[in-house]
C-alpha cells in the first residue's frame, strides 16, 4: 500500500531539485522562504503594538485624570539625555539600515562594520538610560521604593527643576499621582530597554555570524527581519519620547 | 459494506500500518523533543493537554463533591477557593486554549493545504516548550500550595488581599499565552504564504478558515493579556498604584484589560471547534457544507466583532450606562454569526446521506448544546437580564454549555475523525458511540441544573450554600460523575486502539481533503510530491472520479 | 406584561417559584424583568425546537439506508438572509428592552429614601440615615422606592437581592447605587456575588421587607441614638473642616450649606454637580475639586477616615440645607482656639445665608 496511488494529481517535478544550503526543506523555493518569514515578522511585531498598546492606555487615561500630576512629573526628566537617546537611536536605525544594504549586496567587511555600529549605538543608549534612571533612584522618584513626593509639594527643593520650570507646590493628594507617572515612565521604558537587551543580544550573535559570512551569500532574510525589529523598537521610542519627555515642556 | 456506515477499511487480513511514516521515521527520545516536525509536536501537545485536561477534571469533582451538601465541610473555604480557581486556570490555559488549534491544527493545517510543514517549525517547537514551561509552573503552583483569586485574578483582591502563589499563576499563564501567540502566528503565515498551487482562499476547508479566524485573535489578544499580568505582578510585588483606588488608580482598568484579551480568548476556543464541526457534518453527510462562503466569513466575522464586546463582562460594575449600550449591541451583532453557522451545518444535512458514526454523535451533541449554551449567552448580553443573572450560576450553566458542551464535543470529534489518519488505526466504533451519548446525557445532568440554580439566584464561587439549593446541586453532581465516565472511556478504548484497532487505510471516512489523499499515518514530508488543487473543497463528485481512477493496492 | 392575562401571569410565576425554579417577584421591577426574561426564553425554546426539529428530521430522511445519493447544493442566499435577519431582529428587540430595564434599574427616582452600604471582607454594613446600623441584613418598607449607595472598603464585592432582581457591584474607591421598590413584605436573600476571598459564601443575609409602621418600629428600635449625619457632625467639627468651611465671608473654603445637589463652578472651569460621589472625592482627593474662586489648600483626608466616616459627612453635607444646621455648624467655630478661622466679627451676616444664632449656644443635640 503506497502512497503513489494516494496523490493522482501531483506537480511533475524533478525528485530532487536544486536549491541553497539555507532553504529549509518545508520550503518550496527560496522565494516562498523569505515571504513567508518576512511575513511572520511583521506579525510579530503587531503582536508587540498589543502588547505596549495596554501600558500607552493607561499613560493616557491617567494623564487624563491627574493632569497636573503628571505634568511636574514629566518635568523631572531630563530632555537633554531624551534628545541624545532619540538621535542615538535614530542612528542605529540608520546603520542598521546600512547594514540590511551591505548584507544584499553582500558587503561583508561593510556588514560587519554596520553592524557593530548599531551595537555600540544600542549601548550606549542603554548607558545614557542608566544614567537617567540612577538620577531617579537618587531622587526618590521610583514608585514602591521610598517613593517621595517631596519635589512637587516643594518643588524648590529641586534647584535644578525649578530653575527650568518654575512649578508651583502641589497639594499632597494630587502630588501622590505622580507616582503613576513614575510606574508608567518606568515601565514603558522599561518594557523597551528590555527590547533593546535583547535586540542587542542579537546583534553580538549576528556581529559573529556576519564574520564567518552567513549574511552575504545569498541569505539576507535573519539580517532583514532583525532589521525590521530593531526598527520597531527605535519607533516605540519615537512614540515614548514626546509622550514621557516632551509632551509638557511649555507647561 | 453495509448500508448504514460510510467506513471503508482496507482487507483488514491483509493490510499493514505503512513501515515509513512519521512516527517509524526516526526513532529515539530527542528525535521527539527536539522535532521540527509539525505531525510529531501535535502529539506531544495531545498528550500534555491530555494530562492537564485530567488533573482540571479532578478538581472538578473536588468541586462538585464539596457542593453535594450546603455547608463547607469537605474542605475549608480556602481549600475550596483554590480548587476552583486551579480549575479554571488549567481548563481554560492549559486545555481549551490550545486544544483543538495545538493538537488537530498542528497535525492538518499544513496538511490541509498542501504543504509540507508549517511555516516556522523551530517556532512551532519552542511554542510547545512554553506551554510546557507553563504547565509545570502550575503544577508548582498547585503543589506549594495553590492560588484563590479565581482565575480571573481581579484586582484588588489579587494584588493586595490574597497572600498566596498569584506571582507563579501570572507567570505560567504568561509564558503559556507566548506559546499561543506562536501557534496563531504560525498558523497566519503559513495559510498566507504556503498555499498549494491551485488552493485559492475560497478552496481551503473550512477547518482552516476557522482557525484562521482564532489566530488573528490569538496574536492581537493575548499579549493584552500579558501587559495585564505584568502590572499585577508590578502591582503585587512594588505596590505601584495602578489598581489601587487610594494611590489614585483605578481596580476596573484591570478588568478592562482583562477582558479585552479573555472574551476574544473565548472565541479562540471555540471558532477551531467550529472548523471540526464543519468538517466532520460535510463527511458524514457527503455533501459540501451549504453556504461555505457563509460559514468562512462568519469565521471572520466573531473573530473581528469579538474584540469589541469585551464589557458585557462589565456590566454591573460601574461602567456607564452608555458604555452598556455599545457594548449590548454589540454583543447581540456577535451573536448573529455564530447562528448563521448552526443554521447552515442544520442545512448541509439537507438531501444529505447521513450515517452516525461517532465523529458526527459528537457533532450533533455540539450543535444541540452549542446552540443551548449560545442562547444563553443572549440572556446575558442582554443587560435588564444580565443584571439578575451575572455572577450566579446561571453563568458557569452558561461558560460550560457553550465550552464543555461545545468545545470540548467538537473535539473529541475531530480526535475521532481524524484518528485514523494520525494513528492509522482506526477507533472501536461501538463503545465509542457509547462513550458519545454517555457523555452528553451525564453532560445535560450536570450543567442543565446549573441555569436553573442561577435563576433562582445562587451565587458563583460559593462553598457553601443556602440548604434549599441543595437539590439541584445533587443532580448535577449525580451528572458530573456519569460525566467523568463519559470522558474515561475514550482515553481507555483510544489507547487500546492503538494497538488492536483496525487498519485505517487512506481514506476510512471517503472524505475530501488532501489529508485523505496520503498514507495513514502520514509520512514525514506529508507529500512526495506537491498536490496541486484543482477542484472546490468537499467536491464529492471529484472523490468518486479518484475512487474510479484509483488501482487496486497490492499486498 | 399588560399584554398577557394576569391570571396566566401569577399561575406562571407561582408555579415557577413553587417548583423552586424561579426567585419570587417581590419588586416593582422583578416582574418587568421575568417578562423579558420568558420572551428570550421563549425566543430561545422555539429557536432550540426549530434547529433539533430540522436536526432529527433531515437525519431521518436523509439517512444512508433511505437516501443514498447525496445532492450537493451550494446555498441559498436568501436563506442566508432570513437566519441572520430574523435572529438579529429578535436580537435587537432584546437589546432595546433590556436597555429600558437596566437603565430603569440603575436610576433612581428623586424621591427615593437612601441606604448606605459598605462592604468589607466578609461582612454587609448597612447604614440608614436616622442612624440604624445593620450588619448582614437590610430592613425596607414596602412600597416605598430605596436607593443602595454602595461603596467597598477593601476589595470588590456586589450586593445582590435575586428576588428583587437587582445586583451592584461595590467598588472600592467610588460610590455605585441601584435602587428597588419592594413590593411584597417577607425575608429575601441577600447575597455577596463577586468572589472576594476565603468568606465569600459566608457573606449573606437577609432583606427583610415590612410594612411601613413595622418599619417605623424598626427604625425607632435599633436606632443607635445618633443619626448619621449627626455623626458627621462630630467628624466634621473633630476633624476641623470648619476652620475652613464656616459661613464668614472670608472663609478659605466654600460654605457647605445647600452644596448638595447644586451645580458648582470649578477652579479650572466647567462646573460639576455635588452629588454624593463629588462629595466622597473633594474630602479625598480635594485638589481636583475646587470651587471657583478658593485656593487649592484643601489637605486631603486619604487614609485619615474610613468609608463609614466619609458617609457619615457626606450625609452630614446632605442635610445642611435647613437654617438651623447652618447654624449650628457655624456656631462651632466659635468653639475652636483663638486665632483660627476667626477674621471677621462672629455677628456679620455672611451674603445670603440665615442670621446666626448667638455662639453661647454651642453644639445641640437633635
Amino acid at each position: 500500500m503506497s502512497d503513489s496511488t494516494a496523490i493522482a494529481n501531483g506537480a511533475p517535478e524533478a525528485q530532487h531539485h536544486e536549491h541553497p544550503s539555507y532553504q529549509r526543506h518545508h520550503f518550496e523555493s527560496v522565494e516562498q522562504q523569505a515571504d513567508a518569514t518576512n511575513f511572520a515578522m511583521w506579525l510579530f511585531l503587531l503582536t508587540e503594538i498589543m502588547f505596549f498598546g495596554g501600558l500607552f492606555t493607561a499613560y493616557l487615561i491617567y494623564r487624563n485624570w491627574y493632569y497636573p500630576a503628571f505634568v511636574a512629573a514629566s518635568h523631572q526628566l531630563n530632555i537633554f539625555w531624551g534628545t541624545a537617546n532619540t538621535g542615538v537611536l535614530i542612528s542605529s536605525s540608520f546603520t542598521m539600515a546600512m547594514g540590511v544594504w551591505c548584507a544584499e549586496t553582500r558587503r561583508k567587511s561593510g556588514l560587519v562594520l554596520c553592524l557593530v555600529l548599531t551595537f555600540v549605538l544600542g549601548l550606549i543608549f542603554l548607558g545614557i538610560k542608566t544614567i537617567e534612571y540612577s538620577e531617579k533612584i537618587e531622587k526618590h522618584h521610583v514608585p514602591g521604593f521610598h517613593y517621595s513626593v517631596k519635589n512637587f509639594t516643594d518643588p524648590a527643593s529641586d534647584p535644578e527643576t525649578y530653575k527650568e520650570y518654575k512649578d508651583k507646590p502641589m497639594p499632597l493628594d494630587m502630588a501622590r499621582h505622580t507616582e503613576l507617572y513614575f510606574f508608567l515612565y518606568f515601565a514603558m521604558t522599561g518594557m523597551h530597554a528590555l527590547h533593546m537587551i535583547i535586540g542587542i543580544a542579537i546583534l553580538g550573535f549576528m556581529i559573529f555570524r556576519a564574520r564567518a559570512g552567513a549574511y552575504t551569500g545569498g541569505h539576507v532574510t535573519f539580517v532583514e527581519n532583525f532589521g525590521l525589529y530593531w526598527h520597531f523598537v527605535d519607533i516605540i521610542w519615537i512614540f515614548l519620547f514626546p509622550l514621557l519627555y516632551l509632551i509638557s515642556r511649555h507647561q | 459494506m453495509s448500508t448504514n456506515t460510510i467506513v471503508s477499511l482496507p482487507d483488514q487480513s491483509t493490510a499493514r500500518i505503512p513501515k515509513v511514516n512519521f512516527l517509524t521515521k526516526e526513532n529515539g527520545l530527542l528525535s521527539w523533543l527536539l522535532t521540527g516536525d509539525h505531525k510529531r509536536i501535535a502529539i506531544l501537545y495531545l498528550i500534555s493537554i491530555t494530562f492537564f485536561f485530567f488533573i482540571g477534571g479532578a478538581l472538578a469533582g473536588l468541586i462538585r463533591l464539596e457542593l453535594l451538601t450546603p455547608q463547607s465541610d469537605l474542605m475549608a473555604t480556602d481549600t475550596y477557593n483554590k480548587v476552583f480557581t486551579m480549575h479554571g486556570v488549567i481548563m481554560i490555559f492549559l486545555f481549551l486554549v490550545p486544544s483543538v488549534p495545538a493538537t488537530l491544527g498542528n497535525f492538518l493545517i499544513p496538511i490541509m493545504l498542501g504543504a509540507k510543514d508549517l511555516a516556522l517549525p523551530k517556532i512551532n517547537l519552542l511554542s510547545w516548550y512554553l506551554y510546557v514551561v507553563g504547565g509545570i509552573l502550575v503544577l508548582y503552583t498547585m503543589i506549594s500550595g495553590g492560588v484563590d483569586t479565581g482565575w480571573t485574578f481581579t484586582t484588588p483582591l489579587s494584588t493586595h488581599y490574597v497572600n498566596t502563589n498569584v506571582m507563579s499563576t501570572g507567570l505560567a499563564v504568561f509564558i503559556a499565552g507566548f506559546s499561543s501567540i506562536f501557534t496563531g502566528l504560525n498558523f497566519i503565515v503559513t495559510i498566507h504564504k504556503m498555499r498549494a498551487p491551485g488552493m485559492t482562499w475560497f478552496r481551503m476547508p473550512l477547518f482552516v478558515w476557522s482557525h484562521y479566524a482564532a489566530s488573528i485573535l490569538m496574536v492581537l489578544g493575548t499579549p493584552v493579556l500579558a501587559i495585564a499580568i505584568v502590572l499585577v505582578a508590578l502591582e503585587r510585588t512594588m505596590g505601584i498604584g495602578v489598581f489601587d483606588p487610594t494611590k489614585g488608580g483605578d481596580p476596573l482598568l484591570f478588568q478592562h484589560l482583562f477582558w479585552f484579551y479573555s472574551h476574544p480568548a473565548v472565541y479562540i476556543m471555540i471558532l477551531p471547534g467550529m472548523g471540526v464541526i464543519s468538517e466532520v457534518i460535510s463527511t458524514f453527510s457527503r455533501k459540501r457544507v451549504f453556504g461555505y462562503t457563509a460559514v468562512a466569513f462568519s469565521s471572520v466575522a466573531i473573530a473581528v466583532f469579538g474584540f469589541f464586546v469585551w464589557a458585557h463582562h462589565m456590566f454591573i460594575m460601574g461602567i456607564s450606562n452608555y458604555a452598556m449600550l455599545v457594548f449590548s449591541l454589540l454583543t447581540m451583532l456577535v451573536a448573529v454569526p455564530s447562528a448563521i453557522k448552526i443554521f447552515n451545518w442544520t442545512f448541509t444535512l439537507y438531501k444529505g446521506s447521513i450515517t452516525f458514526e461517532t465523529p458526527m454523535l459528537y457533532a450533533f451533541g455540539f450543535m444541540g448544546l452549542f446552540t443551548i449554551g449560545g442562547l444563553t449567552g443572549v440572556f446575558l448580553g442582554t443587560s435588564g437580564t444580565d443584571i439578575h443573572l451575572t455572577e450566579t450560576y446561571f453563568i458557569v450553566a452558561h461558560f460550560h454549555f457553550v465550552m464543555v458542551g461545545g468545545m470540548l464535543m467538537a473535539f473529541l470529534s475531530g480526535i475521532h475523525f481524524w484518528w485514523p489518519k494520525m494513528t492509522g488505526r482506526m477507533y472501536p466504533e461501538k463503545i465509542s458511540q457509547l462513550a458519545a451519548v454517555v457523555t452528553f446525557i451525564g453532560f445535560n445532568f450536570t450543567f442543565f441544573p446549573q441555569f436553573i440554580l442561577g435563576t433562582l439566584g445562587m451565587p458563583r464561587r460559593y462553598a457553601a450554600y443556602p440548604p434549599e439549593f441543595q437539590v439541584l446541586n445533587v443532580f448535577s453532581t449525580a451528572g458530573a460523575t456519569i460525566l467523568g465516565v463519559g470522558y474515561l472511556l475514550p482515553v481507555l478504548y483510544l489507547t487500546w486502539s492503538l494497538k488492536y484497532g483496525e487498519i485505517a487505510g487512506n481514506n476510512p471516512w471517503q472524505a475530501t481533503g488532501f489529508e485523505w489523499q496520503i498514507q495513514s499515518p502520514p509520512l514525514t514530508e506529508n507529500f512526495t510530491v506537491t498536490p496541486i488543487m484543482d477542484h472546490e473543497a468537499y467536491d464529492y463528485e471529484w472523490l468518486e472520479n479518484q475512487k474510479a481512477k484509483e488501482v487496486a493496492s497490492v499486498g | 406584561m399588560d399584554h398577557i392575562s394576569p391570571v396566566i401571569w401569577q399561575f406562571l410565576v407561582k408555579w415557577m417559584t413553587n417548583f423552586a425554579l424561579f426567585p419570587p417577584e417581590a419588586s416593582k421591577i422583578a416582574p418587568q424583568m421575568d417578562a423579558l426574561y420568558f420572551f428570550i426564553t421563549l425566543v430561545s425554546l422555539i429557536g432550540l425546537t426549530l434547529v433539533v426539529l430540522l436536526v432529527t428530521s433531515f437525519s431521518i430522511l436523509y439517512r444512508k439506508e433511505r437516501h443514498p445519493k447525496a445532492v450537493q447544493i451550494e446555498g441559498s442566499t436568501l436563506l442566508e438572509a432570513t437566519w441572520t435577519i430574523i435572529p438579529l431582529g429578535l436580537f435587537l428587540v432584546m437589546f432595546v428592552w433590556g436597555s429600558l430595564i437596566y437603565f430603569r434599574v440603575y436610576t433612581p427616582p428623586a424621591n427615593a429614601m437612601n441606604i448606605y452600604v459598605v462592604g468589607k471582607q466578609w461582612m454587609w454594613k448597612a447604614e440608614h440615615p436616622g442612624g440604624q446600623h445593620e450588619i448582614n441584613s437590610l430592613h425596607v418598607p414596602v412600597g416605598r422606592a430605596v436607593q443602595l449607595t454602595l461603596i467597598s472598603q477593601d476589595v470588590f464585592h456586589s450586593f445582590s437581592i435575586p428576588a428583587f432582581r437587582v445586583k451592584r457591584e461595590a467598588i472600592p474607591g467610588r460610590y455605585t447605587t441601584v435602587w428597588f421598590e419592594a413590593t411584597t413584605p417577607g425575608t429575601y436573600h441577600l447575597f455577596c456575588t463577586q468572589y472576594c476571598g476565603t468568606n465569600h459564601s459566608a457573606m449573606i443575609g437577609d432583606v427583610v421587607v415590612m410594612t411601613p409602621d413595622d418599619f417605623k418600629k424598626w427604625l425607632d428600635s435599633s436606632t443607635s441614638g445618633n443619626s448619621l449625619a449627626q455623626n458627621g457632625e462630630r467628624l466634621f467639627a473633630s476633624l476641623s473642616c470648619n476652620a475652613c468651611h464656616n459661613t464668614r465671608p472670608d472663609a478659605r473654603g466654600p460654605s457647605l450649606a445647600n452644596v448638595y445637589g447644586s451645580k458648582l463652578p470649578l477652579a479650572g472651569g466647567g462646573t460639576a454637580l455635588a452629588d454624593d460621589a463629588y462629595l466622597r472625592e473633594s474630602i479625598l482627593n480635594p485638589s481636583q475639586h475646587v470651587t471657583q474662586g478658593y485656593a487649592p489648600i484643601m489637605p486631603t483626608y486619604q487614609g485619615q477616615i474610613s468609608e463609614d466616616g466619609v458617609i457619615a459627612l457626606v450625609e452630614f453635607i446632605k442635610n445642611l440645607n435647613s437654617d438651623y444646621r447652618i447654624q449650628q455648624t457655624t456656631n462651632t467655630v466659635d468653639l475652636l482656639p483663638e486665632g483660627e478661622g476667626k477674621a471677621a466679627t462672629p455677628g456679620e451676616k455672611p451674603a445670603g445665608q440665615a442670621q446666626p444664632k448667638p455662639a453661647s449656644q454651642g453644639m445641640v443635640k437633635q
